[in-house]
């Protein structure tokens, strides 16, 4: 199945037995195709013996850690093909991860978190609040994954407009404006996790300002690290959102640069779900042989759509547990897991949600 | 204005090119057709046409030729006025 099936399907649609059987074909090709394109990935193999076309279930397709993209240039296309490259936005002074993109796997990853959004905001375009600084787009040749995740989601906008100024303070005359303009629409907000919380949760609660949206949607990407800090649960988080905007559904996601695209969505029961694109494994720490259901372990992410970098399967450093698959109570098919966080003596690492105090 | 020139215009306003140059566009192939510049020319092209442009077509919008084969199949943009 090309990856033009998997477009024109319903993104939520493949249940277990199907997916397993269209997924292991899309992540065996792919390992061949990196094992053959990518000289230090197919070292990686080669030193476990493990030989592509012998794999014969999905729980064998090779991992890589996520951190190798910090360590090594991983590409599998020639250097002319390379059409973009993403680097995570990390901390000062970290490493920060390189991920090459050719022209196909950039068109896909677009149509694939297209697909994936619309099932959730229609297609039609909505009036759309950056919960965000317009700066982030000044400097294009600065391509961070806080810069692309914020233009890539202006696709899904109209009459786009950005709720903090340069200096990352709450423009409450321009909220008002927009909300004025479109205040019997739906609209569409996306943002960071903790700069939400930071800068338009908590300024508008020290400024005791609260407006009334009727119907809004609100997308947000980029850990709670922060959050868990000061002991702010998703309850909570959306609970102030609402309390802050008005009538508003949340929907945390979860992606990583390395995997741009084939994002995982949580849903009105607190989900968060694999679509059709992705897959999750969960691994013991100890010794990574794959952990039950209900097991918490370090979180593998599997996705059809890296072609130009060997990063279809990926450990991560992140610790969850894998819930159920396919009969969430929101309908959706596929698994669905709940993330817990950063593993413990994990390498410190930002991510696109960092600010940093000048 | 015929609407093949109120669609050339679009892509001078939002990337500051000849209209000559224009016509042989595609996604990317200059700086200020990047993924903003991107949105820009839709913007261009929504306001010349009284439009909105759905995200799938958005996203299909790869070139100057490819743009007007979206208008013109979905919008009922007819180039020939």
């Amino acid at each position: 199945m090309s990856l033009d099936k998997f477009h024109e399907i319903e993104p939520y649609s493949l249940s277990k037995d199907k997916k397993e059987e269209i997924l292991f074909s899309e992540l065996k090709e792919l390992t061949q195709k990196h094992y053959e394109s990518c000289p230090q990935y197919k070292n990686i193999l080669d030193m476990q013996n493990i030989k592509p076309s012998e794999i014969t279930k999905k729980e064998n397709i090779p991992y890589i850690p996520v951190r190798l993209f910090k360590e090594y240039e991983l590409k599998s296309v020639q250097d002319d093909e390379i059409f973009k490259t993403m680097t995570s936005s990390g901390t000062s002074g970290q490493a920060v991860s390189k991920i090459f993109l050719s022209k196909e796997n950039t068109l896909s990853q677009t149509k694939t978190l297209t697909h994936i959004i619309s099932s959730f905001i229609g297609k039609q375009r909505l009036p759309l609040l950056l919960l965000d600084t317009e700066m982030v787009k000044k400097d294009r040749s600065m391509f961070s994954a806080r810069g692309a995740g914020i233009i890539g989601f202006t696709t899904f906008g109209r009459n786009t407009t950005y709720a903090l100024n340069e200096n990352m303070e709450i423009d409450i005359d321009k909220i008002e404006q927009f909300f004025t303009e479109h205040g019997n629409e739906t609209i569409l907000m996306f943002g960071y996790t903790y700069m939400i919380w930071q800068f338009v949760v908590k300024q508008l609660e020290k400024r005791n300002i609260h407006f009334n949206i009727k119907n809004g949607i609100l997308f947000h990407i980029g850990g709670w690290k922060k959050l868990k800090a000061e002991a702010v649960d998703a309850l909570e988080y959306n609970k102030r959102i609402q309390g802050v905007l008005g009538n508003v559904k949340v929907y945390n996601y979860y992606g990583m640069a390395e995997q741009l695209g084939s994002v995982f969505v949580e849903c009105e029961h607190g989900h968060m779900h694999c679509s059709n694109y992705s897959d999750v494994i969960i691994r013991n720490p100890k010794d990574f042989s794959v952990a039950e259901f209900g097991e918490k372990g370090l979180i593998q992410l599997l996705s059809v759509l890296p072609v130009s970098y060997p990063g279809h399967s990926l450990l991560t450093e992140d610790e969850g547990i894998i819930l159920g698959e396919d009969d969430c109570p929101c309908g959706r098919k596929g698994k669905y897991f709940k993330i817990l966080g950063r593993i413990k003596n994990a390498e410190i690492r930002g991510c696109s949600d960092t600010y940093e105090k000048r | 204005m015929s609407n093949l020139e109120k669609y050339t215009n679009a892509f001078v306003e939002a990337f500051e090119v000849t209209p000559q140059d224009a016509t042989n566009l595609k996604y990317q192939d200059i700086k200020a057709w990047d993924s903003v510049g991107h949105m820009g020319l839709v913007s261009a092209l929504e306001d010349a046409f009284d439009i909105m442009m759905e995200t799938e077509d958005i996203i299909d919008l790869s070139s100057f030729e490819k743009g007007k084969e979206i208008l013109s199949d979905k919008y009922e943009i007819d180039f020939s006025k």
